[in-house]
């Protein structure tokens, strides 16, 4: 097969200061034509590096120091700024990973595509409309006619994407990046849309360089796959190849790490109930002002369910299911309209102010962020002592739990005496999870606890909640958007779609023979499902 | 905070800004000492052009007194003025915005709305206005400029106290039972300090362009020399003594320039990150 | 929401303020010492116990004070802003003929200075680190440090004492009995120097809010997007950067109006223009309250009018809202 691209020997250098000299360095690779290429690596790989030199797209101070990239007979590298301008947009397109922020708040989505003509001088001002009209159709978005004078904050981001991916199009160019162009959408929006782009690539004839951190995502859509990690290509081949008899260490790991289907057989649950919610509601309502509509959201919608104690039960659903609200609402910190929420026969939303304060040690919550999750200005230690002593636990005993629990959750000691910044995000993950277990409490919600962790950190981390699970037979809520980490943890699991609980079982019975359709949809949205089945 | 020095040692501008304040408030606190006398007191010809009598470098004015010590003794004013005004600023301001961002709903419908009316009112004509009806004297003027300068900071404080209540970390605070006021004060405005810490700086000198502007057009305190009523004294012979109103003038712009310097040295060391994106 | 409620909210919010100023000042009264006949009278007038009496019996005074407040509030609905003893006139009428003196001043300083801001701050943004940026941004500082009086001050000095080339006070040459295009330029040439001064403070503001805020632009998704459609840089600055980081600039223009009306009655003083600032500064140094407080409350109901233009602009350019 002839490719298309021949990058040989490629280099990227950091600007002095960053953690290492070059962001990538001796990257050889092809890309064919009609092929879809996966470039995968955890972040810091250098996979978006190596894509946007090939678009001439490198921040400041970021440069290619050696190596050439032929495409169409000549050296792209080479040339001159304003030819390799000429190539963006008309014989090399790219989209990117934020629907959200990649189109101008202020123009409308028909100019913003017709742009691309008028960049490269194509057509008349009524053909580029036409055009582009056609385009938003070929994308699958709805009512062209409207789309086309929509603003972006009119669209939803899947809608945005494949905006993106028109203006990509518009050119018919003969190599489309994607630079991790589904990582921020829902998991059924991302099948659309990984869909979408292979049946464009096989329509339009394209090279698809495609870019992820996402095993999935490459079993569903890939041809060959490059493992990138560091900054240099560790292993290539054909997806079959890759996945299924990887050659390289790091490549074995990463599979490893990725959560399987390979759904555990739970000990079915007898212990009573720690936790029982019944019937809770919550309707976030915007205020209205003088002329503006008073708007409403309901978030939770008459949901009841049970934890047993010892037990995990997994919140599973999308963004916008009312998952991370129901965690929110157990806890108070948001205020449910109504329903109960009985920890210990005590109903929590009828407690007082005060009473709350001291009944809040009984169900703590590990976060998202592990960047936004501690206070920046106050050492771990604090971070672990300062709600028991609130709680009344002698200074000193608090401290010396502290250092103990930061052992448990496999940190050194010394860590207490220092700052979050000095910590990586799956340290500061296993500080969460360490002041959460400080606090001694009857439950532990885990909201989205692994979702913002590369996937080799994620495995860890998953591994020692579930060492940590076992061994002190915690009681485990955990809200989480991906099926596969649900599968790996828990022993039932709760599907939320729109606010409503939609099915609600054992994890077998769940995943194997799902009763609600919504339910199967979203398991067969699941990128690389069939893959695994397979494997399996 | 070492690594915070050395940050502002950096700075190239912050490090002049700083020399150039530290010298007018060791002017402001020795004046006394320089020049004892009442800088009020006539003590030579009128008129005597800078640089023309030992003794009196500066020269004198209309009514023959001490330029160079009007100066030294203005530069009292002028920094008390700042800092007071400043101050009483951030009391009324910090605890608004904090309580509007914190706990949101009316009191920050309520809180807002008062800032907005505030804000809507020109600031240099209510202080003009409140002066003149309060009659000047120092702790009027200072409070007068005090009432006109705190929206900004409120507004402020409430961006910042909106964006850190809604970090995990103070969700996390909460969940271990910690009340209000402590997560408020212990967790939320340690973190808005930075950005509180450089407006204040630049308030400062806001505050000393109201003083002046205010003395200027006669509103400073009748018993107090300052740089403002030096040059509304000296406009009426501008044509033949011009220095007289530009000497006051520089001494004005450098204390301004300086806190300003200082300011944005601040704010390049207090968020690194930030200074670096924006160069 | 259409753009007509949207104005339509607007103006309620703004009648509300308005009224809300209206309270104040009449308690403003009230706060200064001494009585308020005496107040309204002017103290060093010739206020004889006779006259002040009548004054009281005029206004009310000697009401409660609720109806006075009444009768203060309604009068000021009525237009009515109290009479200038000092001046032997209506303080609206005052006001109103030197009204548009001070318009003139300062919009035009406005526009100057919103223009050469952005301009200026464009350039500086454009050539980021180079020595041209830095020339830039140091000259903002110093104008943004520098008093508004004493560089009205110093440019009549420089450019009317000594070099000659423009007028140092006054609306128009007296008497010259000119007219046309002669009269225009005339004008011209009295205006140049006010405005210039008062423009410079906020040329600097938003020229530093204009660097900024392109800077910031620069760094986002979409303008990576319009790159990788192949724009070339001249089209990405000016219809996706610019237009981005102009809504901060409108924001604060905005927010500013106040202090351009505040600064003002500094530059009116130093030029003798004959606007309502210098009506505010001779009614301060006359303590003829009633006009200093008409003036403030005509200066404040002027930044009202002006939020609502800048509002408008706001909502022109950002579909969102």
């Amino acid at each position: 097969m002839k490719p298309v691209l021949s990058i040989r020997d490629l280099a990227i250098s950091l600007p002095p200061g960053a953690d290492r000299a070059y962001a990538v360095q001796n990257v050889t690779f092809d890309l064919n034509a009609a092929e879809i290429l996966c470039v995968v690596g955890e972040s810091g790989s250098g996979k978006s590096m190596t894509a946007n030199a090939l678009m001439g797209l490198l921040p400041d101070q970021v440069e290619v120091t050696c190596g050439e990239a032929e495409f169409e007979g000549r050296d792209i590298m080479a040339l001159p700024d304003a030819e390799r301008r000429k190539l963006r947009g008309d014989r090399i397109g790219m989209i990117f990973q934020e629907p959200m922020t990649a189109l101008n708040p202020l123009m409308r989505i028909g100019d913003q595509i017709a742009e691309v003509f008028e960049a490269h001088n194509r057509h008349t001002p009524t053909e580029r409309r036409e055009k582009s009209l056609a385009l938003i159709g070929e994308v699958g978005l709805p009512d062209p006619d409207k789309i086309i004078r929509a603003y972006p904050f009119q669209l939803s981001g899947g809608q945005r994407q494949r905006a993106m991916i028109a203006m990509a199009l518009a050119l018919d160019p003969a190599i489309l990046i994607a630079d991790e162009p589904t990582t921020a959408l829902d998991v059924t929006t991302q099948a659309q849309i990984l869909d979408l782009i292979k049946t464009i690539q096989q329509r339009h004839g394209m090279a698809v360089m495609f870019i992820t951190h996402d095993f999935g995502v490459v079993a569903e859509i890939a041809d060959r796959v490059i493992v990138m990690r560091y900054g240099e290509i560790v292993e290539q081949g054909s997806s079959n190849e890759v996945l299924e008899a990887p050659q390289h260490d790091y490549t074995k790991a990463l599979l490893q790490a990725i959560p399987t289907d390979h759904v555990p057989t739970p000990e079915p649950v007898t212990a009573p109930p720690v936790l029982e919610v019944r019937n809770l509601r919550k309707t976030f309502v915007t205020s209205g002002g003088f002329f503006r509509p008073k708007r409403s959201v309901t978030a939770i919608d008459g949901v009841s369910f049970t934890i047993a104690r010892g037990e995990v039960l997994g919140i599973v659903g999308e963004s916008g299911s009312g998952k991370s609200t129901v965690g929110r609402a157990i806890v108070r910190l948001v205020e449910a309209d109504s329903g109960e929420v009985i920890l210990d026969g005590e109903d929590m939303n009828l407690l007082s102010a005060d009473q709350l304060r001291s009944a809040r040690r009984r169900v703590q919550m590990i976060f998202q962020d592990p960047y936004a999750s501690l206070n920046p200005r106050k050492k771990i230690l604090h971070a672990l002592s300062e709600g028991p002593i609130v709680q009344g636990v002698p200074r000193e005993k608090a401290h010396a739990r502290a250092r103990e629990l930061l052992e448990i959750v496999e940190l050194d000691a010394g860590a207490a005496d220092r700052y979050p910044h000095e910590f990586s995000g799956g340290q500061r993950q296993r500080i969460g999870i360490a002041r959460a277990l400080a606090m001694d409490p009857d439950l532990i919600i885990a909201d989205e606890a692994v979702s913002a962790l590369d996937v080799s950190i994620q495995a860890q981390v998953l591994a020692l909640l579930r060492d940590l699970q076992e061994r002190l037979h915690l009681s485990l809520m955990f809200i989480t958007h991906d099926m596969r980490v649900a599968a790996q943890l828990c022993d039932r699991v709760a599907v939320m779609q729109h606010g409503k609980l939609v099915e609600i079982g054992p994890v077998q019975d769940v995943f194997l023979s799902p009763q609600a359709e919504y339910t199967r949809n979203l398991l067969a949205a699941v990128p690389g499902t069939d893959w695994r089945k397979g494997a399996a | 905070m070492i690594d915070f020095l050395k940050r502002f040692s950096r700075n190239r501008g912050g490090l002049i800004g700083l020399i150039i304040l530290l010298t007018v408030v060791l002017l402001a606190i020795f004046a006394p000492l320089i020049y004892p006398d009442s800088p009020w007191k006539m003590v030579q010809r009128p008129f005597l052009p800078p640089f023309t009598m030992d003794g009196f470098p500066l020269g004198t004015d209309t009514l023959g007194r001490d330029v160079a010590a009007g100066l030294v003794h203005g530069a009292r004013v002028s920094l008390i003025v700042g800092l007071v005004s400043t101050m009483v600023a951030l009391l009324i301001g910090v605890p608004l915005g904090a309580f509007a961002g914190f706990y949101g709903g009316l009191v920050d419908d309520g809180a807002m709305r008062f800032t907005e009316f505030f804000q809507t009112i020109p600031n240099f004509a209510l202080a003009i206005v409140l002066v003149a009806i309060m009659e000047p004297t120092l702790p009027t003027i200072t409070l007068a400029i005090a009432i006109v300068s705190w929206p900004p900071v409120a507004r402020l404080v409430r961006a910042e106290v909106l964006s850190l209540r809604k970090r995990e970390f103070v969700d996390a605070a909460r969940l271990t039972g910690l009340s209000n006021t402590r997560i408020l004060f212990g967790h939320i405005l340690p973190n808005a300090m930075s950005p509180i810490i450089v407006m204040a700086s630049l308030m400062v000198a806001t505050a000393i362009l109201l003083e002046s502007s205010l003395s200027f057009l006669g509103l400073g305190d009748p018993n107090i020399m300052s740089w403002g009523y030096m040059i509304g004294a000296a406009r009426t012979v501008i044509r033949s003594a011009w220095w007289l109103s530009f000497i006051p003038g520089v001494a004005i712009l450098l204390t301004v320039l300086a806190l300003n310097l200082i300011g944005e040295g601040l704010n390049d060391a207090l968020n690194p990150r930030l200074a670096r994106k924006g160069r | 929401m259409t753009i007509a409620v949207a104005i339509l909210a607007r103006a309620a919010k703004a009648a509300i303020t308005l009224l809300l100023i209206v309270i104040l000042n009449f308690f403003l009264i009230h706060a200064a010492p001494g009585d308020p006949a005496m107040v309204m009278a002017g103290e060093a007038g010739a206020a004889d116990e006779q006259f002040l009496q009548q004054l009281r019996e005029q206004f009310g005074l000697d009401q409660p004070l609720y109806v006075q407040f009444w009768h203060y509030v309604s009068g000021v609905l009525q237009l009515d802003l109290g009479y200038s003893y000092r001046q032997q006139m209506p303080v609206l009428d005052l006001i109103l003929d030197r009204l548009p003196a001070t318009l003139l001043l300062t919009l035009t300083a406005f526009g100057m200075s919103l223009l050469l801001g952005i301009i200026f701050g464009l350039a500086a943004a454009a050539r980021q680190g180079k020595w041209s940026d830095t020339a830039i941004t140091s000259m903002a500082l110093l104008f943004y440090a520098t008093p508004l009086f004493w560089v009205a001050l110093m440019a009549v000095v420089l450019f009317s004492v000594y070099l000659g080339w423009f007028p140092a006070f006054g609306y128009g040459t007296v008497g010259a009995g000119l007219n046309g295009f002669d009269l225009l330029l005339d004008r011209l040439r009295h205006l140049f120097l006010p405005a210039l001064t008062l423009g410079l403070f906020f040329m600097a503001v938003y020229l530093r809010m204009t660097r900024s805020s392109v800077l910031e632009v620069s760094q986002m998704d979409f303008v990576k997007t319009a790159r990788s459609k192949g724009l070339a840089e001249g089209t990405i600055r000016r219809r996706h950067i610019l237009r981005n980081a102009l809504l901060p600039v409108v924001t604060l223009a905005g927010l500013q109006a106040g202090q351009l009306v505040g600064g003002a009655v500094l530059t009116e003083t130093v030029f003798a223009w004959p606007g309502i600032g210098r009506l505010m500064f001779e009614s301060l140094t006359a303590r003829d309250y009633n006009t200093l407080l008409g003036v403030f409350l005509v200066s404040a109901a002027m930044v009202i009018v002006f939020n609502i233009i800048t509002d408008i602009a706001y909502r022109l350019i950002d579909p969102r809202i």
